[in-house]
């Protein structure tokens, strides 16, 4: 970690608040905040998602929206100047010249129709005068130092011609061209694969380095904080609740709730070992699913989505499907619910083969494997009551009104929130609510597998601790079999028994959690692993983790 | 985390027990001063149609050769056209067959052009089939179309109905499909079916109701448009029997006469904007209310 430069800092918010909405209605989004960052310094702000963080980034930028979000006390000074008082044409001078964005999505980003070279040499078009070919030279420089192969093809290429980490790339040397002297980092590595997430970070600390920027990053995997930053900014609904160095906060927080926050991360360091003894719930074999683009002339394309794969499920047992986009892991996940129809291989949920029940025999047998999906948002019908939503699936197999809005109750306890919530509307409960209200959906049935696609990958990390501790709740009362499909391998860790490590299709590990995160076998495994941002850190322990190979409990 | 590349200012904190939100939102439209204005005209049309016969009008269709072509007077309160029948009566009458139509095109259209639009949106197999069949009927033009099939099978009330019906069903089979196309692969939808629910309660309780905001809309263009259309046919003379009176029979008849008494054609042609208007605007109004992008909200 680069230390902070002694001189005035690069960007001072000073009291900073944004008001929501017009006139009498406005309400404070982001309250009195104050922080600094210096040259060559890394702060990073943590929050959940609420807290006013991109608030705070975008009113740096200038960008927010008009007539939504204003800023209506405080200063913000880049190099000493009010970015607030600037007028319009003169924050367009800043902007890309004194202080840059990096967004999360890098697709949306940038234009679709225009080559990236075009709109790197837009940057310099608009701030320098340099002639067409200084520019052509200034932006094929930064595509080396940004590490990106080929330099010339990628300066004629479209976005969506290359890969999501190169995109990023591009996005981050349009930022960085003009050398500014604040870098805004907005979850820019929220879309990426963890392999390409660690490339990433590495790319935007060495050019940090070598221009001194100041980089204000914003993220809510404390993983990556714990590796890249210098400085952490806390805040928890638009308030500021604690700065401090990297290692005062994570080690020693002063206020509870960075306390609470730090200590809902899940250790990397897997805690359960398989049950062997147990009854077998759902046994997949060989699964594979085949999608085949036919074509009049030449040879139809194949893409093997999942190929070969197979793994057994016990009563009691969580098992973890992990792998990164692309891997195949969401495919085996809907097969086995057969809302995609398997192309070979058997999926046995207790002797029954799934995959050779034809759809109309099916509705008899869902009852038995139900499914969470990945977006709380819209998994729920918003037209629908929850009571309605939750009774569903109990008045298809013929249940009565009566029964089964009593059963629904029952659930709704059972996740943690009361029955008058089933007269209420699906929005006016929050993303770790919604989540909930699904899990009791599918809990009600009274399934021997549950299927968590994803479950809490779209949750606050203190709300995925809680849906955690509820499904293992769930799990201890009613023996229910849990497949638990992830890309993050600190959730795995924490919950599941055994783990199958899935890349572009097909099993590459399996095995007890403990042998699979403790000692991979495969090199993909490993790279996985290695790629895990914060593996240093023990955050429920507030202190720096110890050997890999710790005893388990 | 909510992946979004731009922060939206957070949502009001919701009231408890709010109604169904789409009624909520159709609610708020109905506030604006030209959609009360708007509703409060068709509503005036609506009542003159109902009550016609109490409005100080004569029998419609009673001709009376000496007073023909007779400006407005105590008598008639608009004149008399060229067989000598009360203008007045004829429009007020008129609004009764104009407004009907209207209606009944919307209705007939809205519940065919529903249900081919989710056979054709759900099942990939009747969809290449039916959207040719609709592509084919979009390509000739409405009114050709609509004059072919009264030649078809005669002029009456029920075939001009149809004939301006059929014309409208492939745009409203698009829309139902398009929007049935989208709603199949959202995440509630597959969760029902991983709950066992049936195809057709799957259709009914799903994806239905996503359809109805744009059927509203669509049902209001299709009302103007069926006014009109019922106009140019009857002005083209391929409309409802002239006996029968309709504001487009009214202004058929006049066009002659035009010029001796301009009237003939103004005040219906008055009404059958004002109906337009009165109906496009409403249709904007909860067209803009129930915009996707405000229901995303929710």
């Amino acid at each position: 970690m680069t230390s902070a430069n002694a001189a005035a800092p690069a960007l001072s918010i000073e009291g900073l608040t944004v008001q929501a909405g017009q006139g009498a209605a406005m309400r404070p989004v982001v309250r009195d905040i104050s922080f600094d960052v210096h040259a060559g310094e890394t702060v990073c702000i943590v929050g959940e998602s609420g807290s006013g963080k991109s608030v705070t980034s975008f009113a740096v930028m200038g960008l927010l929206p008009k007539g939504a979000l204003t800023p209506t006390a405080g200063r913000i000074l880049i190099d000493g100047e009010d970015v607030l008082a600037a007028g319009e044409a003169r924050m367009r001078e800043l902007r890309a010249s004194r202080v840059a964005m990096v967004f999360q999505e890098p697709m949306t980003a940038l234009n679709p129709v225009q080559r990236v070279g075009q709109q790197i040499d837009e940057v310099l078009r608009l701030h320098t005068r340099a002639s067409a070919g200084e520019r052509r030279t200034q932006v094929l420089a930064m595509l080396k130092s940004v590490h990106l192969p080929d330099i010339e093809r990628i300066y004629h290429s479209f976005p969506h011609q290359l890969s999501g980490g190169q995109r990023q790339r591009i996005v981050i040397a349009m930022a960085l061209i003009l050398k500014p002297r604040v870098l805004i980092c907005d979850e820019p590595t929220t879309a990426l694969d963890v392999t390409t997430q660690k490339q990433i970070l590495l790319l935007i600390r060495e050019l940090q380095q070598r221009q001194k920027t100041a980089v204000v990053f914003i993220t809510h995997d404390f993983g990556m904080v714990s590796e890249i930053a210098d400085r952490i900014v806390v805040m928890n609904h638009g308030a500021l609740v604690e700065t401090g160095s990297r290692d005062t906060i994570l080690a020693n927080p002063a206020k509870d709730y960075t306390r609470m926050l730090v200590s809902s991360v899940p250790s990397l360091i897997p805690r359960r070992r398989a049950l062997p003894d147990a009854e077998k719930m759902l046994e997949v074999v060989a699964l594979g699913k085949t999608y085949e683009e036919k074509r009049l002339l030449g040879a139809s394309r194949k893409v093997h989505a999942a190929k070969g794969v197979s793994f057994t499920l016990r009563r009691g047992e969580v098992l973890g499907v992990v792998g990164e986009s692309g891997s195949g892991k969401s495919t085996v996940a809907r097969c086995v619910v057969k809302l995609i129809e398997p192309s070979d291989g058997a999926v046995l949920l207790k002797g029954v083969n799934l995959a050779r029940v034809p759809a109309r025999q099916m509705r008899p047998l869902r009852q038995r494997v139900q499914f969470v999906f990945q977006d709380p948002y819209r998994s729920l019908n918003p037209r629908r009551t929850v009571g309605d939503s939750l009774i569903e699936g109990l008045l298809n197999f013929g249940a009565p009104r009566a029964a089964a809005l009593e059963t629904a109750a029952r659930a709704l306890v059972l996740v943690g929130l009361t029955p008058d919530a089933m007269q209420r509307y699906p929005h006016q409960f929050s993303g770790g609510q919604r989540q909930r209200l699904c899990i009791a959906r599918a809990v009600v049935m009274e399934p021997d597998v549950l299927v968590a696609d994803e479950a809490v990958s779209a949750l606050d990390v203190s709300v995925q601790a809680q849906v955690l501790d509820l499904l293992e709740e769930i799990r201890q009362r009613t023996g229910i079999a849990i497949l638990f499909i992830t890309h993050d391998l600190r959730v795995a860790a924490q919950i599941c028994n055994t783990i199958v490590v899935m890349r572009r299709g097909e099993v590459v590990e399996a095995g007890d959690a403990v042998s699979v995160l403790g000692d991979p076998q495969h090199e993909y495994t490993r790279t996985l692993i290695d790629a895990a941002p914060g593996r240093d850190w023990d955050f429920q322990q507030f202190r720096p983790a110890a050997a890999v190979n710790a005893k388990i409990a | 985390m909510q992946t979004s590349t731009h922060p939206a200012a957070p949502a009001a904190a919701p009231e408890a027990g709010a109604a169904s939100p789409l009624l909520a939102q159709i609610k708020r439209t109905l506030r604006s001063w030209p959609v009360m204005i708007a509703i409060a005209v068709l509503l005036l049309l609506v009542a003159m149609a109902v009550f016609a016969p109490w409005l100080g009008t004569t029998d419609p269709t009673m001709l009376d050769s000496a007073q023909r072509l007779k400006p407005i007077s105590a008598a008639h309160w608009l004149g008399t056209d060229a067989f000598g029948r009360d203008v007045f009566s004829r429009v007020v009458y008129g609004a009764r067959v104009s407004l009907t139509i209207g209606l009944g095109t919307v209705v007939i259209s809205l519940t065919v052009g529903l249900f081919i639009g989710i056979v054709a949106g759900y099942f990939r197999l009747a969809d290449a089939i039916v959207m040719r069949v609709m592509d084919g009927m979009m390509a000739i033009p409405g009114i050709l179309l609509a004059i072919a099939l009264v030649s078809l099978s005669g002029a009456s009330l029920i075939t001009v109905l149809i004939a301006i019906s059929v014309p409208d069903i492939p745009r409203v089979v698009r829309m139902v499909r398009s929007v049935i196309l989208s709603v199949r692969n959202e995440s509630y939808v597959e969760a029902a079916t991983v709950l066992g629910t049936p195809v057709p309660v799957l259709m009914w309780r799903h994806m239905l109701p996503s359809t109805l905001a744009p059927l509203i809309v669509q049902g209001t263009y299709i009302f103007a448009s069926a006014i009109l259309a019922e106009a140019a046919l009857s002005f083209l003379g391929a409309g409802i029997p002239p006996e029968i009176p309709s504001w487009g029979n009214v202004m058929a008849e006049s066009r002659v006469y035009f010029m001796m008494l301009p009237g003939l054609i103004l005040y219906p042609g008055i009404l059958v904007s004002l109906t337009v208007l009165s109906v496009n605007v409403l249709g904007d109004a909860l067209r803009d209310a129930l915009d996707p992008r405000m229901a995303r909200r929710i």
